[in-house]
């Protein structure tokens, strides 16, 4: 990135292309940078305004649900979207709205459990790995080769055979199955961090591998890191919502978009709602962090920089 | 190529011990007693020690590890404990069923997916490269048992076109083939679009139109050629995603696949038949991934030397 030779314009290129941007860039902070580039694309700030809508909706869901998620109505089970619920009710006639609000909630809960257990085991893993090299590595990368021969979700189910049932289990499950990607991840930044100038210089005045590591080293791995947390809550809302609907998550009365599906399902004859908006949740959900993922992975690109002011 | 195809071949054995130490690992670390809790809580104590004896659980660990390997090596993986069926048997049944679902899947993957991304890459930045490119998105996106749903409430309750579960008839076969190929097909029209975009963007392509080649042979004949390097990667990567998704459109399909027993299995705490379920597919996995790097060294020279 501050390879001179980058920012040199091909032959052939007119020379307005690269006069314009190349001086200005440099000018501004990295972060700044980063920043415009992020609200400039329209698809990530879609992304974005998805997923204030989900955190606020996760964090005021008790203010927000128009009825109680377990409240049992069931003279009123199954009724189609309207004016007493908008979204419908389900099989117990509870509000599906008042569920899918109180669920945001829950998925928000596994998404940050999730990151938390996968970067705070990952990332130590594959900076140690990639720092230290030798034996630490080896080992460290057979144990990831095995848990990548994993395709999936399969290791999240093998991780609940051994833990049982539950959402807790789940959290634990799906968040321990990231912890390779992390590894692999920080391991491939840190090689390359490592033979760098500045670390050389860190290491020449002394500075202690664990010094060199947490002050020099992971800072410049924050990025990637960063992308790889926001993509992988989305596939954590996923794998968990997926281990709901096979019955080995959240349990029923539980409001998980999941296992509100898994419970649906069977009405999807009588009751398309019951069905139609968990997974719509899901959907959209998800999608507002891969779409945010990308943008950020973009915008941290000087490759694929928007042109303009 | 021999050298590297050694080489790939020597890495995967630690992998193959790795994953037979884990599903052996598995049955021994759930908390409590692992033949109590698959006998379930009313079960004989006759049970309970039969249990106990088939898996060996009697005996020093390191013992137990040397007969599971032995075990597998003669392709035995104990019995059921609730049919009582080996392993093995139970497992021959269901594998036809899951490769005819994972070969439709990957056939609508790739034919959407190529064709897709290709539509997308020739005009990029139009209107239907956007429509394509959001349709992706929303396909990543999409729960893969709630799109099997959603194909379910269309096309077997509303128009009543196709069945919605079971796995006799090659009808049976057109929806969980599509809920399960979508989300990969949405992977590769994404790489497709980008290997093209580079592609055409080649000083060959332009070689190519500058003697009046005909647009379609332009893309068809020079671009789509070298744009499928990396996507014959992505092909083969989502064969794994295929597997996995496999487990999830076979339990909304009723399709009587190794991923439906897989779940069963787990729900009912029969250890071995999850443990032979378990070997099997990351088995595949490992084997496709050697597939795929084997051919991608062999499309793109390239890669030997490294």
């Amino acid at each position: 990135m501050s390879d001179p030779s980058v920012r040199t314009a091909p032959v052939g290129l007119p020379a307005a292309v690269d006069a314009v941007p190349a001086v200005r860039w440099r000018r501004l902070p990295r972060g700044a940078v980063v920043w415009r580039q992020l609200v400039r694309n329209r698809a990530g700030l879609a992304g974005g305004i998805i997923l204030l809508v989900f955190l606020v909706t996760g964090l005021l869901a008790p203010l927000l649900a128009p009825e109680d998620p377990y409240e049992p109505a069931l003279e009123r089970s199954l009724e189609p979207p309207g004016r007493s619920a908008l979204l419908g009710r389900d099989e117990l006639g509870r509000d599906v709205l008042s569920r899918l609000i109180y669920g945001a909630r829950l998925s928000l809960l596994i998404g940050v459990i999730a990151v938390a257990i996968g970067v705070s085991a990952g990332v130590p893993l594959g900076a140690l790995s990639g720092y230290f090299g030798g034996w630490t590595d080896l080992i460290v990368q057979r144990v990831v080769d095995v848990m990548l021969a994993f395709p999936g979700i399969l290791l999240a189910i093998i991780l609940v055979a051994i833990l049982g049932v539950g959402l807790v289990q789940v959290m634990v499950a799906v968040g321990t199955v990231s912890i390779p990607t992390y590894a692999r991840l920080v391991r491939g930044q840190v090689l390359s961090l490592r033979a760098q100038d500045f670390v050389e210089a860190a290491r020449a005045l002394g500075a202690t591998p664990r010094r060199i590591l947490v002050r020099h080293i992971l800072p410049n791995t924050l990025a990637v890191i960063v992308v790889q947390a926001t993509l992988q809550i989305a596939g954590a809302i996923l794998s968990a919502a997926a281990l709901g609907f096979l019955g080995l998550g959240a349990q029923p009365p539980a409001a998980e978009w999941g296992a509100m599906l898994s419970s649906a399902r069977q009405y999807l004859r009588l009751a398309p709602h019951t069905v139609v908006f968990p997974g719509l949740a899901i959907m959209v959900t998800v999608l507002g962090f891969n779409l945010l993922g990308d943008a950020i992975r973009d915008a941290l690109d000087p490759r694929l920089r928007l042109p303009g002011p | 190529m021999w050298r590297y195809i050694v080489k790939r071949l020597l890495l995967t054995i630690p992998v193959l011990f790795g994953v037979a130490f884990v599903v052996f690992v598995m049955v021994r670390i759930v908390p409590g007693d692992p033949a109590q809790i698959m006998a379930g809580q009313q079960a004989t104590r006759e049970l309970v020690e039969g249990i106990r004896r088939d898996l060996g659980l009697d005996r020093p660990l390191l013992v137990q590890f040397a007969d599971f390997l032995t075990g597998l090596l003669r392709g035995d993986l104990g019995r059921s404990v609730r049919s009582r069926a080996p392993v093995t048997e139970e497992l021959a049944h269901r594998i036809p069923n899951t490769l005819r679902l994972a070969a439709a899947g990957m056939l609508v993957a790739t034919t959407v997916g190529v064709t897709a991304g290709v539509i997308s890459a020739v005009r990029p930045y139009s209107l239907v490269d956007a429509v394509v490119m959001v349709v992706a998105l929303a396909g990543l996106s999409m729960p893969i048992y709630w799109s099997g749903l959603m194909l379910i409430l269309v096309f077997a309750v509303w128009l009543n076109w196709l069945p919605a579960v079971g796995s006799d008839s090659l009808a049976h076969l057109v929806l969980p083939a599509t809920a399960l190929g979508f989300s990969s097909a949405a992977i590769i029209a994404r790489m497709t679009r980008s290997a093209m975009l580079e592609v055409l963007r080649s000083d060959y392509i332009r070689t190519a139109r500058a003697k009046g080649l005909a647009e379609r042979v332009v893309v068809n004949r020079h671009a789509l050629r070298n744009a499928l390097i990396p996507v014959i990667t992505v092909v083969g990567l989502q064969t794994g995603t295929l597997l996995s998704g496999a487990v999830l459109t076979e339990s909304v399909f009723a399709w009587s696949g190794i991923g439906r027993l897989m779940v069963d299995a787990t729900l009912n705490r029969d250890y071995p038949v999850v443990q032979g379920a378990v070997l099997l597919v990351a088995l595949s996995f490992v084997l496709v991934n050697l597939v795929v790097d084997l051919l991608y060294a062999l499309v793109d020279p390239r890669i030997r030397y490294e």
